[in-house]
């Protein structure tokens, strides 16, 4: 005869409301674990989508996520030189926050190397990717723009075209992706105004030297267009995505570039590894903490939970001892109580947490290995928590039940 | 009282229990001797006060004396305060109790809590079943074997913990004003029914009762007072 199955069925209600409580803390601590390895997933998403063997940024940067890296666009033409180097792009990424039917609208733009890459490799989920140099936008399916749906960017109207299934940046942001060129004008988009105002200063700057004192026809130049002023060079991006011919050492042939004076190189596993130290370090320790903390709170609350429910049976355990039940039965009373309570709460946290998990605005990623190591600790505190009743019911004089 | 050995279910002797110490010091059982033999009924009478329940307290190996020895079906149980037997086993397989209140497990049934008292002595699961179900037939309460002890009147519960009390054959059941909570005539029919096990079950019976009116089922009356056991007559 179980007795602690019994005394759980003549108390049902109670039990399944303490259980439910339990759950709903563990589905806390479950989503904090959850919540960090979408932050891992989310930083490395789009380094392992690109899927490049190396990345070619500014020198002594670690962009284009950790930090802003600008180089030329004409970086790409150089490394796909190099030997061992198959394909080269260049790429660019950067965030906006425009707004959109009255609400904030933040997208990580990405600029794709059209039309060497028209984003084939992205998973779309619904639409198609690129098909033109220019005013086509895949959105992530995040920002909650339609196929179809038109945004205006810049000097220029978008149209969506496709739509990406959890795509996000390393900061949360729904990714975008437009072509390379589209994806410069919008980041270097200037009023008309400032465009005046900017030449009108180029042409002051240049009176104001001895150049345009002896050649004042160049002014007539300084206050053109950008693209006619060779001493102003092309737009920048952020990154040159290189992969390498089967056979070659990603390794060897990053070293190869990294002895130009002008980049910086990383290996994927390098950009990933920058993204994880930096950006997700923090959030993991800070996470890790709360998880801690909760773990603890769990804890507690589960041994107050098993020590009331002691003291409500204290008169039965003592009338157990009277009748001269076992140490190991009245231990099995309640141990079996906390285990099965634990192991009740770890179901429901996992089952609410798959239904509530997915409307969280952050990417929530429950892994095996961490649902296993919450289990093990969950056995781990039932155990520590029935401790405090244990002690009190061996401490329960048979004698009271004469009173 | 002079006995034959082989036919006590109790002997004790010089049984002291001392409370405290020093200006707190309260003796609630004074050199206290007793017997009680395998079939005999016996009522322990006395004012509130006067040391029944100690008494009983350790008769039943609940608490040690301070002093004095105790023997179970001729085993010595306690030399003065030390215990010479696995005292929770001994209570398991020895003794049957019965309160004031019934003190059913409120989560098990009927049947479960005479079972019970089986099962945590290791006995089969079959064979308890089928011991529990004929104590309750035996006890007038086999209808009422899967209720549970809230749904059963004082009576029957009181029934089935005197069914518990039996499960394991035991040689002594102690009783602690068992009709206490009863109407008379249901006081006097469990009363009735400790005769009637001590008699059929071959169980010596000890019980605490202030119910002058039911002295005449016991074989033997004794009266405390001031922790002293005074007087020992027979009964009707």
């Amino acid at each position: 005869m179980n007795l602690a199955t019994k005394d759980i069925r003549h108390n049902l209600g109670r039990f399944s409301l303490t259980a439910l409580g339990i759950g709903l803390l563990l589905m806390v601590v479950m989503g904090m674990g959850g919540i960090y390895r979408g932050l891992v997933q989310e930083a490395t998403l789009i380094v392992d989508r690109i899927g490049a063997d190396l990345w070619v940024v500014q020198k002594n940067t670690r962009g284009p996520f950790a930090e802003l890296s600008r180089i030329p666009r004409d970086l790409a033409d150089r490394a796909l030189v190099v030997p061992g180097v198959e394909t080269s792009y260049g790429f660019i990424s950067y965030t906006i926050q425009r707004s959109y039917k009255g609400k904030p609208l933040r997208l990580t733009i990405q600029g794709l190397d059209w039309p060497a890459d028209s984003g084939l490799w992205l998973p779309i989920s619904a639409g198609r990717s690129l098909g033109q140099a220019h005013y086509e936008l895949v959105a992530d399916n995040s920002s909650a723009l339609k196929v179809g749906d038109k945004l205006a960017l810049g000097k220029d109207v978008f149209t969506i075209v496709g739509l990406t299934k959890n795509l996000t940046s390393p900061s949360g942001d729904s990714m975008a992706f437009m072509t390379l060129t589209d994806a410069q004008a919008v980041q270097f988009d200037f009023s008309p105004e400032s465009i005046r105002i900017e030449r009108t200063a180029r042409v002051n700057r240049l009176f104001n030297i001895e150049l345009g004192q002896i050649q004042p026809q160049l002014s007539e130049k300084a206050g053109g267009l950008n693209s006619g002023i060779p001493a102003l060079g092309t737009s920048m991006i952020s990154v040159v995505l290189v992969t390498v011919k089967s056979g070659w050492n990603p390794a060897a042939v990053a070293k190869q570039i990294e002895a130009w004076p002008d980049v910086s190189v990383y290996t994927e596993d390098g950009q990933k590894q920058l993204l994880l130290k930096g950006f997700v370090d923090r959030s993991r320790k800070q996470l890790g903490l709360f998880r801690v903390l909760l773990i603890i709170v769990s804890a507690v609350i589960m041994a107050l939970i098993l020590y009331t429910l002691t003291l409500d049976k204290l008169h039965d355990i003592a009338m157990l001892k009277l009748i001269g039940a076992r140490n190991s039965v009245i231990l099995g009373l309640i141990m079996q109580q906390a285990l099965l309570l634990g192991s009740i709460g770890f179901c429901i946290a996992y089952l609410l947490g798959q239904w509530i998990f997915p409307f969280f605005p952050r990417r929530v990623v429950l892994i095996n290995s961490d649902l296993y190591m919450l289990a093990v600790i969950v056995l781990v505190i039932s155990i520590l928590a029935s401790l405090l009743g244990i002690y009190r019911a061996m401490r329960a004089d048979p004698g009271e039940v004469l009173s | 009282m002079n006995q034959s050995h082989d036919n006590l279910a109790l002997q004790a002797v010089g049984l002291t229990k001392i409370y405290g110490s020093g200006h707190t010091e309260v003796i609630a059982v004074r050199d206290v001797a007793v017997e009680v033999c395998k079939g005999e009924i016996v009522a322990l009478l006395g004012p509130s006060g006067a040391g029944k329940t100690t008494l009983l307290t350790l008769l039943g190996l609940i608490r040690p004396p301070n002093t004095g020895q105790i023997s179970i079906d001729g085993i010595l149980v306690f030399n003065n305060h030390q215990a010479q037997v696995d005292i929770r086993r001994f209570r398991r397989q020895k003794f049957g109790f019965v309160f004031q209140k019934a003190n059913l497990i409120p989560f098990l049934t009927a049947v479960e809590n005479v079972r019970l008292a089986m099962e945590i002595d290791d006995q089969p699961v079959r064979t308890s079943r089928r011991r529990a179900m004929e104590l309750l037939e035996y006890l007038g309460v086999a209808e009422r074997a899967q209720n549970l002890p809230s749904m059963l009147s004082g009576g029957e519960q009181q029934r089935v913990a005197v069914a518990r009390a039996l499960a394991n054959r035991p040689s002594l059941i102690l009783a602690d004003e068992p009709t206490a909570a009863l109407d008379s005539v249901r006081g006097r029919q469990v009363m009735e029914l400790f005769r009637k096990v001590a008699h059929e079950q071959n169980a010596g019976v000890i019980v605490v009762t202030h119910d002058h009116r039911a002295l005449d089922v016991f074989d033997r009356t004794l009266e405390m007072e001031d922790g002293i056991l005074r007087q020992q007559q027979k009964g009707n």
